[in-house]
């Protein structure tokens, strides 16, 4: 357990009068306010070590002991071995009802965690743990139906439903699953933002699917029927006579699913892409000169 | 529709912040007021922000200018963020075919 300085992490000197401790302290926390430093862990340690400072150079008994074993904590803590013994079972009742703070162990080792007195509302602030923000990388096809995931978050496990209908770079929040709050404020979110993947051939607008669909010369002038790919099987679709390049056919409900509506989908929107005939035997390019004729 | 909305006193007593403190962040642009039944109420997606609001204005003592000021730069950061996010999944893309 090393000794921790904490004038050092204040940037004042030992003579520093509690108002140059307070501004100091103020300065630092606006740098490394986990609100202004949204993502960044280093950040959020920095702000623990100076609350921590803080704690300790602004309480003047807890000054004046930390200047008096400081460098020789151990020293000191078998003078106050005693009295924290006795203190012992007040101080767990307190920890308890805090739910255990996050000091380093010289800090416990010195103070033995927070006293009840420092913990009065109001003396030293709340603060909200960091919202954590992660990215989750899907397929189109994982959210076409719900289903449900888990998750690991700095080594916690979160079991996510993720609905059906999901957009790409659409963000939940997970309330309470961010970083922890300190002096007994609330846990930060959780932010998840949704990466959908798409090698599934259809373009996806919102809930409508899109499609461009080969169609030979003969079917799209002469009509018939034929069969299409869609997000959950295939299905048969007549092709009426005299069909034109980029015709769009719209099958509707054979769309996405619509976000958060239960049975509800877009269209699939079909665009007919004419395939002109290659490599022609003689008879055809006959065949084709007379049409020509005719025309 | 008013499920969607808190009424400022709520807000007001719950968070014990003054009313011309939440006033003074409409008045900035900060947040939005709806009007129910002569109720100026928050929509709940801005509840967000404003806690953040207040846990600036309480833990650092910014003022309605400087709170203006840190959301203006957040709100770049984010953005900048995204495009780094979009730029590295891009340059994986290639990297990767």
């Amino acid at each position: 357990m090393a000794f921790i300085d904490y004038y050092k992490i204040l940037g004042v000197p030992k003579t520093a009068s509690a108002k140059e401790v307070k501004k100091a302290y103020r300065k630092l926390a606006r740098k490394y306010h986990p609100d202004l430093n949204p993502d960044n862990k280093e950040a959020e340690i920095k702000f623990k070590q100076v609350n921590e400072a803080h704690e300790v150079l602004s309480d003047p008994e807890k000054r004046k002991k930390y200047d008096k074993y400081g460098k020789d904590w151990q020293h000191g803590e078998e003078f106050e071995k005693a009295r924290r013994q006795q203190q012992q079972s007040q101080r767990r009742s307190t920890q308890e009802s805090f739910g255990g703070q996050d000091y380093s162990d010289f800090f416990e080792s010195m103070f033995g965690g927070r006293s009840s007195a420092s913990s009065r509302r109001g003396q030293y602030p709340k603060f909200k743990g960091q919202d954590y923000h992660a990215e989750l990388h899907v397929t189109l096809r994982d959210v076409y139906t719900e289903h449900k995931q888990v998750l690991t978050v700095n080594g916690n496990k979160i079991r996510l439903t993720i609905p059906a209908g999901v957009e790409n770079g659409q963000e939940i929040k997970i309330k309470g699953k961010g970083g922890e709050g300190l002096n007994d404020g609330p846990n930060g979110d959780l932010y998840i933002t949704f990466v959908v993947n798409n090698n599934s051939g259809f373009r996806r607008e919102g809930s409508n699917l899109f499609t461009d669909m080969d169609l030979d010369l003969y079917t799209a002038i002469l009509g018939g029927e034929i069969t299409v790919k869609t997000f959950t099987g295939k299905v048969k679709l007549k092709v009426p006579p005299e069909t034109e390049n980029g015709t769009k056919v719209r099958l509707k409900g054979k769309g996405f699913p619509r976000y958060k509506t239960k049975d509800q989908f877009g269209d699939l929107i079909i665009t007919y892409r004419i395939q002109t005939p290659k490599n022609l035997s003689e008879k055809e390019k006959e065949l084709f000169r007379e049409l020509q004729k005719l025309s | 529709m008013k499920k969607e909305f808190v009424a400022i006193q709520t807000l007001c007593s719950h968070y014990e912040v003054e009313v011309s403190f939440i006033d003074a962040l409409h008045q900035t642009g900060l947040i939005q007021f709806e009007v129910f039944e002569e109720e100026h109420c928050v929509h709940h997606d801005q509840i967000r922000d404003l806690e953040k609001m207040i846990r600036i204005h309480q833990d650092l003592n910014l003022n309605i200018e400087a709170i203006d000021v840190v959301f203006n730069l957040l709100e770049k950061q984010r953005q900048l963020k995204q495009e780094v996010n979009a730029l590295k999944n891009k340059l994986r893309r290639y990297q990767g075919s």
